[in-house]
């Protein structure tokens, strides 16, 4: 593909980020928001962060099937423990990396 | 009161990068990852850069270099992108309840930046009080500029770096694991957390595609607003 191939290309994936990314912000910053948008946006973070997580703990990526025990399920359990005892983002990383690391060298 | 405005300045950006780096300790492995493959598909180091300024979207990138390797028309790339890049439209409008009144102007440049992970960091942090518009468009930059040198690093050296090397594969998890902490403020975000859980890992079962992420935050949020709604009318 040439430059010109892929600044469209690119352009165009740039617009359909950007758009979803800012519309709904500066559309809402601007309006009173109802108390039910606003209690229902509350629960939005925990809703999407744990639909990021889950399939990757308890399903296999390629074949798309259910798999219980994988090593990120048992790793995450711990990891889980340290960020509730801790709340350390950088800490909960390191230590989800090392013992990770540490279960692919073990099992 | 110069000097003061600019030690204000220093300390907004010290405490917005100190925010970020955990974004960026799980950006570095896996930009580097999507310079390797987007090399080995063929696309160089400009290219990359190029991809990474414009687009800035870690999955959406990594789909992109997929279907150029299968050739696939540029239309069908761009409408994935879309796709998969939906679930922003959800985070956007969560924002808007801390950056509401703010100039357009501010809220176009800083929702360049909103991703799954500067979005989670601010959320956290602006839920805590003290956290201002400008310490999260730093999160959002640093991340931003830490990602671009990240990938583009990866079309030039990535080859030498060893595959899941120091468990580099797992930092954005355990990113996601200590995002997930930070927002169980009480019963009913622990029981919206487990419904979303239950419901994208069915969803990611039966239906093919990415609408499981949209379509388990807004069944589970949907829930649990139910229930707090439920609980408030039985005080």
């Amino acid at each position: 593909m040439s430059f010109f191939d892929y600044l469209f290309l690119f352009m165009g994936m740039g617009l359909v980020t950007y758009l979803p990314r800012t519309l709904p912000l500066i559309y809402l910053a601007h309006k009173k928001l109802p108390q039910w948008l606003t209690d229902w946006l509350e629960l939005i973070p925990v809703a999407i962060l744990s639909a990021l997580l889950a399939p990757g703990l308890f399903t296999d990526g390629s074949s798309r099937s259910l798999s219980l025990g994988k090593t990120e399920f048992i790793v995450a359990i711990p990891t889980l423990i340290f960020a509730l005892k801790t709340r350390s983002l950088g800490g909960t990383v390191l230590v989800g990396m090392l013992l990770y690391w540490l279960a692919g060298l073990f099992i | 009161m110069k000097q003061k405005e600019s030690h204000w300045r220093a300390e907004t950006l010290r405490q917005g990068a100190s925010a970020a780096w955990p974004i960026c300790l799980g950006y570095i492995p896996v930009g580097l990852a999507l310079g390797v493959l987007a090399q080995q598909a063929g696309l160089s180091w400009w290219a990359v850069a190029m991809m990474s300024v414009l687009v800035f979207a870690g999955s959406a990138q990594f789909i992109c270099v997929a279907m150029i390797t299968t050739s696939a028309s540029v239309p069908a790339i761009i409408f994935t992108t879309l796709i998969v890049n939906l679930r922003h439209t959800l985070m956007s409008s969560a924002l808007a309840i801390y950056l509401s009144g703010i100039s357009r102007g501010f809220l176009a440049v800083f929702s360049y930046g909103i991703t799954d992970e500067s979005f989670a960091v601010n959320m956290s942090k602006f839920r805590e009080g003290q956290w201002n518009r400008w310490q999260a468009l730093t999160v959002n930059h640093v991340a931003n500029t830490v990602w671009i040198v990240a990938t583009i690093t990866g079309t030039l050296v990535g080859q030498l770096v060893p595959k899941g090397a120091f468990g580099i594969d797992y930092a954005l998890t355990g990113m996601f694991i200590c995002l997930l902490v930070f927002q169980l403020h009480g019963r009913i975000y622990i029981l919206t957390g487990l419904l979303a859980a239950l419901i994208s890992t069915v969803w990611y079962l039966l239906i093919p595609g990415d609408s499981y992420i949209v379509g388990a935050s807004i069944s589970a949020a949907t829930v649990g607003y139910a229930l707090k709604r439920h609980d408030r009318r039985d005080k």
